[in-house]
């Protein structure tokens, strides 16, 4: 391995090494709350007719939880961990070593997809019980988790080079994760909405995500895969060509 | 880009300003191989600026640096592998233990396992051995000074920054440093150090520059800088009631407890005269001691020059 390539691993090996001593809080914790989602929702909507043929509201319900659960988680995991190196100032033991941007970069990203990966198996293995999920289009569901999760490791990146304190940090998650992941159709399908918010939900990348994941499990969506795949990959290429402007350079994080 | 240099650290015209305050104004000097060299200014004078400019936290404006004639911008990854720092913060990161610190460390420098040993013997020599396995957050203080130095050392840098490290810490810690910096020196180790204890920087540098308002007030080798100002200070306690001659009331730069000290420049008022007044004035002294100027003495002649004009 070349020293480079060392760099980046330790650099990887660190985030995950973070997340990993505070399991509970970084996977226990987010498989309980989707749990409640589930056992909450379910009981009170279970019954309704679903948004597809042979597919209960539960059935409905957990593909969705669980992509929300990933995007907030894959946010989370980068978001946090920069925002907290720069309060503390141990940033800089990473700042003034040898790894350029794209090596930063990919380190974050793919320890936050780590966590968001550890996440989704965790609810799948407890949702087990409740319903029997397994994927129709295993390629389509891998294919969308990467590139969601990836995507909101990006957006987290640039929150936590943005944010100098924990209080922007939140309001990124306030005003911007939040709603996003809560209008995207996890709870329901678009279709029941009313006109304006069927629209608006289209414009929401969000939506695609959760929809290709559903795709991924039952063969069917609200749009098509490629739709759900090019939204996805569009929003990634977007989020990650502006993180890595600000990474090269040194955007709020070189004085 | 890589350019020949005999020099551990070049500094070309580098130029910071935050707004309207410029921390550097066209910085420009270069540090030798295999000295101990040491960068003193007041408070906001710009040392921490110019180390966070050379380990690549801060852009300059103009201007650029080599670190064993790597640029730190251009070929950042060569100039940071040949230079370790320690931060003048205290910081540390909360979820790790000391060793799996400094060998996360280690690898980010491209460092692995072949480094292990010299981490094990970095933490007998710190009085780390029995905190290796605690937690970064459970040390006190010191031993969060003494990480840090680890930590930039761990790859074996042969250009090392210590900013400020005894600051705040106990006397036995402040010997183990030194005696620490002096054997990275002895072992070939370009050192630089900025501190506050100007005994320190006398004691341990060959070289020093002086820094305040973003611009270099000296830069010369310690003896040189002790030698460039021809003063010495005579300490006088006079017999009896009597007070100082007039004559001699503008040499007197302190007096408390009775032990007047006339600060006297060498070629125009020598010793032998101030015994002259005072016989002349029918002073009897007591007691007499002579002091040369020290580097404190120095400092402050040349920053406070610099604020009166």
């Amino acid at each position: 391995m070349s020293p480079d390539q060392l760099g980046f691993y330790t650099l990887l090996k660190k985030e995950v090494m973070r997340f990993w001593s505070v399991l509970g809080q970084t996977v226990t914790a987010p498989v309980i709350t989707a749990l409640l989602y589930l056992l909450v929702f379910a009981q009170a909507l279970e019954g309704r007719a679903s948004a597809y043929a042979g597919v209960s509201y539960t059935e409905f319900l957990v593909p969705g939880l669980i992509m929300m659960t990933v995007l907030q988680n894959s946010f989370a995991n980068t978001s946090s961990s920069l925002t907290q190196s720069k309060v503390n100032g141990n940033i800089v033991f990473v700042q003034m070593a040898p790894i350029g941007p794209l090596e930063w970069f990919g380190a974050y990203v793919i320890a936050a997809m780590v966590r968001a990966a550890l996440v989704a198996t965790a609810m799948l293995v407890v949702t087990f019980p409740f319903v029997k999920l397994l994927p129709q289009q295993p390629l389509a569901m891998i294919a969308i988790f990467a590139l969601a999760s990836a995507s909101l490791a990006v957006v987290g990146l640039i929150a936590g080079i943005t944010s100098q304190k924990f209080d922007q940090l939140a309001a990124f998650t306030n005003f911007f994760i939040n709603p996003l992941s809560f209008l995207s159709g996890v709870f329901y399908s678009v279709h029941a909405l009313p006109r304006f918010w069927y629209h608006a939900s289209h414009l929401n990348p969000f939506f695609y995500m959760i929809d290709g994941f559903r795709y991924g499990f039952f063969g069917k969506a609200d749009v098509a895969i490629w739709q759900s795949l090019l939204w996805t990959g569009g929003f990634f290429l977007i989020t990650s060509g502006i993180c890595l402007w600000m990474l090269m350079t040194g955007y709020k994080m070189r004085r | 880009m890589t350019t020949p240099s005999q020099n551990a650290i070049d500094i070309v015209g580098v130029r910071k300003s935050y707004g309207s305050l410029q921390a550097l104004k066209g910085v420009e000097f270069s540090i030798a191989r295999g000295e101990f060299f040491g960068l003193l200014g007041p408070n906001g004078a710009g040392k921490s600026t110019l180390i966070s400019t050379i380990a690549g936290l801060v852009s300059p404006d103009a201007g650029h640096i080599a670190v064993l004639g790597h640029d730190t911008v251009k070929d950042f990854r060569a100039a940071r592998r040949k230079l370790g720092v320690v931060p003048q913060e205290l910081v540390f990161d909360p979820f790790f233990k000391v060793v799996d610190m400094l060998r996360l460390q280690a690898g980010y420098y491209g460092a692995g396992r072949e480094v292990w040993p010299w981490i094990d013997e970095m933490l007998e020599r710190l009085d780390l051995a029995s905190k290796r396995n605690s937690p970064m957050r459970a040390l006190s203080g010191g031993m969060k000074r003494r990480v840090l130095i680890a930590q930039a050392l761990v790859h074996k840098p042969p250009v090392v920054i210590l900013d400020e490290p005894t600051a705040g810490v106990d006397v036995e810690l402040r010997r183990t440093l030194w005696s620490f910096m002096a054997d990275l020196h002895r072992q070939g180790q370009t050192v630089v150090l900025t501190t506050h204890y100007l005994e320190e920087a006398q004691e341990m540098c060959s070289r020093i520059a002086i820094l305040d308002k973003g611009e270099i007030k000296a830069l010369e080798s310690t003896r040189q800088l002790l030698r460039r100002h021809p003063f010495r200070f005579l300490r006088l306690k006079l017999a009896g009631e009597a007070g100082l001659p007039d004559a001699l009331r503008p040499l007197v730069s302190s007096e408390a407890e009775g032990v007047i000290e006339l600060k006297l420049d060498t070629t125009q008022h020598p010793i032998g005269g101030v015994f002259d007044t005072l016989r002349s004035a029918g002073i009897a002294i007591e007691d007499v001691h002579t002091r040369e100027p020290d580097l404190e003495d120095i400092f402050v002649e040349l920053t406070q020059r610099e604020s009166a004009s």
